[in-house]
């Protein structure tokens, strides 16, 4: 019962600083409702007991890309033009309320095969089995920790003063 | 009725077409690299909720979600550079006049 109020509140939350993001026209108030709504995505990983998620939402979503979005846009000035909206306003509004009615029309007429066993809690230890034990993800976690060397290079390369 | 799959997947899918929207419709390169980060957040959700409704002790979809947190990271950092790259050489970061590539 508390997790079916819990999940009604932070969809709502969620749902509403998306809006906002996408709604507001000030770029810096839309970056501080995204970070509302890397909150509330948290929360529902609590809700589906996936709490070391949840913790890493918050360091890398919260602490992390919100102050490089912040810092981006304050470097680029552009907060008094705002984020008008372009010639296909109205196009891409039906284009994303068609994508999104047709996930739900789908998502609502299968039949899914829910199991009944409890969740693992906690998941930490059980996450690094998976990720660096026998027959785990261990190549494609080096792979992420090269792509994550490149795109570090990559950027800082593409911001130095020439 | 509790909250079960369909309800995550739902608020997965609604999230998915604001972002989608957001991503189509805004000129501002930095607002459309945010509604990029709502979409990888969406997908997320639904990788979660399927880990734990369908495969609760296996985990998959958190791995998965983890991975897709680190491209998105990378996504972010790279793309961030660029527009400010872009900002630095041309004043503007409005998607409509970026058009160095159009022919």
């Amino acid at each position: 019962m508390g997790l079916d109020i819990a999940f009604w509140v932070l969809a709502a939350v969620g749902v509403g600083a998306a809006l906002t993001v996408v709604l507001l026209r000030n770029v810096f108030r839309a970056a501080l409702t995204l970070v509302l709504c890397f909150l509330a995505v948290a929360g529902l990983y609590v809700t589906l007991s996936a709490d070391f998620l949840a913790v890493v939402q918050v360091l890398i979503y919260v602490g992390g890309i919100s102050v490089l979005i912040i810092l981006a846009i304050m470097l680029t000035r552009e907060v008094q033009q705002g984020s008008p909206s372009n010639r296909l306003r109205i196009p891409a509004f039906i284009v994303a309320a068609a994508f999104a009615a047709v996930i739900i029309v789908a998502v609502i007429n299968t039949p899914w095969v829910v199991s009944t066993t409890p969740p693992l809690e906690p998941t930490t230890s059980a996450l690094a089995d998976k990720l660096l034990g026998e027959g785990g993800y261990i190549l494609a976690l080096e792979i992420a920790g090269t792509l994550l060397l490149a795109a570090i290079l990559g950027a800082i390369v593409l911001v130095r003063e020439k | 009725m509790s909250v079960g799959l369909e309800h995550y997947l739902i608020l997965s899918a609604v999230l998915f077409g604001i972002g989608l929207y957001g991503a189509l419709a805004k000129r501002n390169a930095i607002v459309i690299l945010m509604c990029i980060e709502i979409m990888l957040n969406a997908v997320n959700i639904a990788l979660v909720a399927f880990s734990r409704f369908i495969t609760p002790t296996l985990l998959t979809g958190q791995v998965f979600a983890i991975f897709v947190i680190v491209v998105a990271v990378a996504e972010a950092a790279v793309g961030l550079a660029i527009v400010i790259s872009i900002f630095r050489n041309h004043e503007t970061i409005d998607a409509t006049n970026i058009n160095l590539l159009k022919w």
